[in-house]
């Protein structure tokens, strides 16, 4: 059974977009106003169940009267709005966010992105060849850096962090979206193992002192990695599996399941290839969980498969 | 909350200034920090769990805040270390020899040769500077201003002693007719009586008689704008705060001056403290706040003494506290805000973030802060020097105020002189005296030079052209020649200036100062550092019309996408520099 959830009845704004007049009910964003009307506006830092970060800038369009951009993901639609997502200025601002992201960040694993960065034109070798990684990004102070030279474009690019069986962190894939931090802290798993730390280029997601995994407040629910947009953050099984060559979606069949290990009722996908689970989801738009598990959940299938 | 904390533990020095915070919440861990700084000089592991154990934050989150201030160090280091500025003035005043003369004797920047390059220090009207800071029981400040390589080498090894008299430098200072800075260097900036005896406090007393909404509508009239750069009408900002239902409200006073050449507001707290403690009363019975915060930037710890000194001496007489000045039901208390070096912070939202105990990021607008600021509650945030305006309007009334000034900018404006400019200093001027008069008043280049550009507005502001001298000083009219007045900043540059190396400094404060919350500011800076550094040096990657096209276009980017000001104004003056100089073509050859 579907549960709907049909709430109070909303009143409805009117605004134009893209010179149509729409009508969307209150409190939508300007993002969920596109997506009724079958436009689809590029977002990497919006979780369907996290509050909006506003960070990576790449949802943005234009409002009349508004001296800047305004993020799509968080602004909320006013009466007689008039919106412009597909703007000279508004086309500008997505190219060169794509851009600057595609030149600082391995992007190889973050979906549609490849698709976005085409239909602008989007270009990040413009800023010169990757910088090499460097292995001092955990120790960088706030407020100094060394004087680039400008002849090598910097990046995040650095060694992976592999300190336990279950996560492999490639940092240089992290966009920054803060919404591993989100689903670690407050907004879900109140486990706050993870955080931002340091200032500007040089912020990174971090625990305390760096300190590795299993010394710190982590629980590996894998929120983290479920609503990681860029494949920084990975299940081991599958980062070998892509590593190996191994690892291939087409053939993967999912089947929701409930999980047996408590009473909570949480749901599981299970993803399976040569029928053996190689990963386990949980269906975000599930009432039970949004998306979320806890370790046993997540990594405690291995007996299913002990032949 | 369940905190799993580090198996480390805090020093016997660590642990008694941090049991001091015992039952204290989230808002005390800058305290905290500075707390152990202050003591040792860094924030160990064992200092940082235990701050943790004691306010109940959890370790990561924690280190995510501590990490995030260049003056706190995760790493150990001496309990010594001499800040050496080189941003904007200092670099026209020979920072750069100062620092290679450190470099070949003390060794290079950073913790083990106890000396560290530092952005804007705010006293550049005494450029070259260097602020050093040493840890213990008494933790001790020096500042150096003017100073020369010997004297940071004899203090890297010698004790500082505790915050020189060093007194600020007010060329006008006695001189008729000044109302912002009448009191600074002319009258004893300890002393409540003497403040009292030059007419201290009748602006509360007459703010008392005129009532929440009558002090509103003099502020209104008087057409005050706000004078830490955005120019915001101050009376509507007040006036909007006032009608929020939600109680408490709060009263923020922006003293985090961190814009490089911007000393302005540190002199009023230096110079006049106690007027800006009342006029900081005077807005929180305005808005209706309970409690002001005054957030003061790390780096100016002569004001830090002074105003704590002032916010004493002024409970002790009721001018805070309760009852104020026998007004029943009007109570207000200050408290100090320590800033530790983060220019962000001096951003209107990030500074509730850096209040609460969270990384000093600004926040997305809307809300603004008169409806949800600090702690979630509608919020007044206001500059110092917005603020001592508030008592000349009210006891000179609105009228004689907007008779200074121009109708579209009344009053009068203070703005900060240094660089090529033979005296420098903080003048106080009416709005529509033009930029050459303020350049006489200051003495002009020094003799025998020839003035190349001035920077109005600091690093998020512009440059003009000698040829434009007969710019008034508005704020309509610096909008009209496509400038801005921002916080006061007149930066002047003369024919020995390197203006290559000067746009070099400001591209990399931006890149050191973005907080990296957004895509466009944290890697834009990045990129346009890069691409300047390749314009300067002239290496392009391939052509440099090339690299002027990419300057424009992460520019265009970081004004039109980045979630605050910071990277909003990251482009301006280099790209004023480019065009309205014609450094553009200079560089392109």
């Amino acid at each position: 059974m579907t549960i709907v959830e049909i709430g109070l009845p909303k009143r409805l704004v009117e605004l134009t977009l893209d010179g149509e007049s729409v009508r969307v009910p209150e409190g939508a964003t300007i993002l969920d106003a596109c997506t009724a009307q079958g436009k689809s506006i590029p977002t990497l830092c919006y979780g369907d169940t996290l509050k909006p970060a506003n960070a990576c800038r790449v949802c943005m369009v234009e409002v009349e009267g508004s001296r800047t951009l305004v993020p799509s993901c968080s602004r909320k639609v006013e009466p007689g709005m008039v919106v412009k997502t597909a703007s000279e200025r508004t086309n500008h601002s997505r190219k060169l966010v794509l851009e600057l992201l595609g030149s600082a960040t391995d992007l190889s694993t973050t979906p549609h992105v490849d698709e976005w960065m085409s239909a602008c034109g989007a270009d990040p070798s413009r800023f010169g060849p990757p910088a090499p990684p460097s292995a001092d990004r955990d120790d960088r102070h706030p407020g100094e850096h060394e004087e680039p030279d400008g002849q090598t474009a910097a990046t995040v690019r650095q060694p992976n962090k592999v300190d336990n069986p279950l996560y492999v962190r490639d940092l240089g894939k992290c966009i920054m979206c803060y919404k591993c931090v989100d689903a670690c802290g407050d907004q879900w798993q109140n486990t706050f193992a993870i955080s931002v730390a340091g200032r500007g280029f040089d912020s990174r997601i971090s625990t305390e002192f760096s300190t590795p995994l299993p010394e710190s407040a982590c629980v590996y629910c894998g929120n983290c990695i479920e609503v990681c947009p860029t494949g920084a953050l990975s299940f081991k099984r599958e980062h070998d599996k892509r590593e190996d060559g191994t690892w291939d979606e087409e053939a993967q069949t999912q089947t929701t399941t409930i999980c047996t290990f408590c009473g909570v009722g949480c749901n599981l996908t299970l993803h399976v290839q040569d029928n053996e689970i190689v990963k386990v989801t949980s269906p975000h738009e599930s009432t039970v969980t949004h998306g979320n598990l806890c370790i046993k959940g997540r990594f405690g299938w291995q007996h299913v498969q002990n032949r | 909350m369940d905190l799993k904390l580090l198996d480390v533990e805090p020093s016997e020095a660590e642990r008694v200034v941090v049991d001091l915070f015992t039952g204290l919440g989230r808002d005390q861990l800058l305290p905290a920090l500075h707390a152990v700084n202050d003591r040792v000089g860094w924030i160990s592991q064992g200092a940082l769990n235990h701050i943790c154990r004691v306010l109940h934050i959890p370790p990561a989150e924690a280190y995510g805040v501590a990490s995030f201030y260049s003056l706190f160090s995760l790493s150990e280091r001496p309990a010594k270390v001499v800040h050496v500025c080189v941003d904007l003035a200092c670099q026209v005043n020979g920072a750069k020899s100062l620092c290679d003369r450190l470099t070949s004797e003390l060794g290079p920047a950073g913790a083990r040769s106890g000396w560290l390059r530092s952005p804007c220090l705010g006293v550049c009207e005494k450029a070259p500077v260097a602020l050093a800071f040493e840890a213990g029981e008494v933790a001790k400040e020096q500042l150096l201003a003017p100073t020369t390589a010997e004297e940071v080498i004899a203090v890297a090894a010698a004790d500082p002693s505790h915050v020189d008299g060093g007194r600020a430098e007010v060329p006008q200072a006695g001189a008729a007719g000044l109302r912002l800075l009448k009191r600074v260097g002319a009258v004893d900036p300890e002393s409540l009586d003497d403040y009292r005896a030059t007419g201290g406090y009748a602006a509360l007393r007459t703010a008392l008689l005129l009532g929440p909404s009558g002090v509103i509508r003099e502020v209104t009239d008087a057409k005050l704008m706000g004078r830490g750069g955005a120019a915001f009408p101050t009376g509507r900002k007040w006036d909007a705060a006032a009608r929020q239902p939600v109680r408490p409200h709060y009263l923020v006073c922006n003293a985090d001056e961190s814009e490089p050449g911007t000393f302005k507001d540190r002199l009023l707290m230096e110079g006049d403290p106690y007027a800006v403690i009342e006029s900081m009363t005077i807005a929180g019975f305005a808005a209706g706040c309970s409690r002001g915060y005054l957030y003061l930037r790390g780096e100016y710890p002569r004001a830090l003494h002074l105003l704590r000194n002032a916010i004493a001496r002024a409970r002790e007489r009721n001018f805070l506290g309760d009852n104020i000045m026998g007004h029943e039901g009007f109570s207000f208390e200050i408290e100090i805000r320590r800033g530790a070096g983060a220019y962000i912070c001096g951003e209107e939202t990030a500074i509730f973030n850096s209040i609460e105990g969270f990384r000093g990021e600004p926040r997305s607008k809307p809300p603004f802060p008169v409806e949800s600021g600090l702690f979630g509650k509608p919020t007044v945030v206001n500059n110092v020097e917005t603020l001592v305006n508030v008592p000349v309007i009210l006891t000179e009334g609105c009228e004689a105020y907007t008779g200074i000034g121009t109708s579209g900018s009344t009053g009068p404006k203070l703005f900060c002189l240094s660089g090529n400019v033979s005296r420098p200093g903080v003048y106080e001027v009416p709005f529509g005296t033009t930029l050459g008069e303020l350049l006489d008043l200051a003495g002009g280049v020094p003799p025998g030079r020839e003035l190349r550009a001035v920077l109005l507005g600091g690093a998020a502001g512009g440059f003009v052209r000698p040829d434009e001298l007969d710019l008034p000083l508005t704020m309509e009219d610096a909008r009209a020649a496509n400038t801005t007045l921002g916080s006061g900043v007149v930066l002047v540059l003369d024919d020995t200036a390197d203006l290559g190396a000067f746009l070099l400094r400001i591209a990399a404060f931006f890149r050191d100062e973005s907080c990296g919350q957004c895509v466009p500011c944290r890697i834009g800076t990045v990129r346009q550092e890069e691409a300047m550094a390749r314009l300067v040096g002239k290496r392009p990657l391939s052509t440099s019309a090339e690299d002027l096209q990419l300057l424009k276009e992460v520019g265009q980017v970081m004004r039109d996408s980045s979630i605050c000001g910071l990277g909003q104004t990251a482009w301006n003056a280099i790209e004023s520099a480019l065009y309205r100089l014609g450094y553009a073509e200079e560089a392109a050859s």
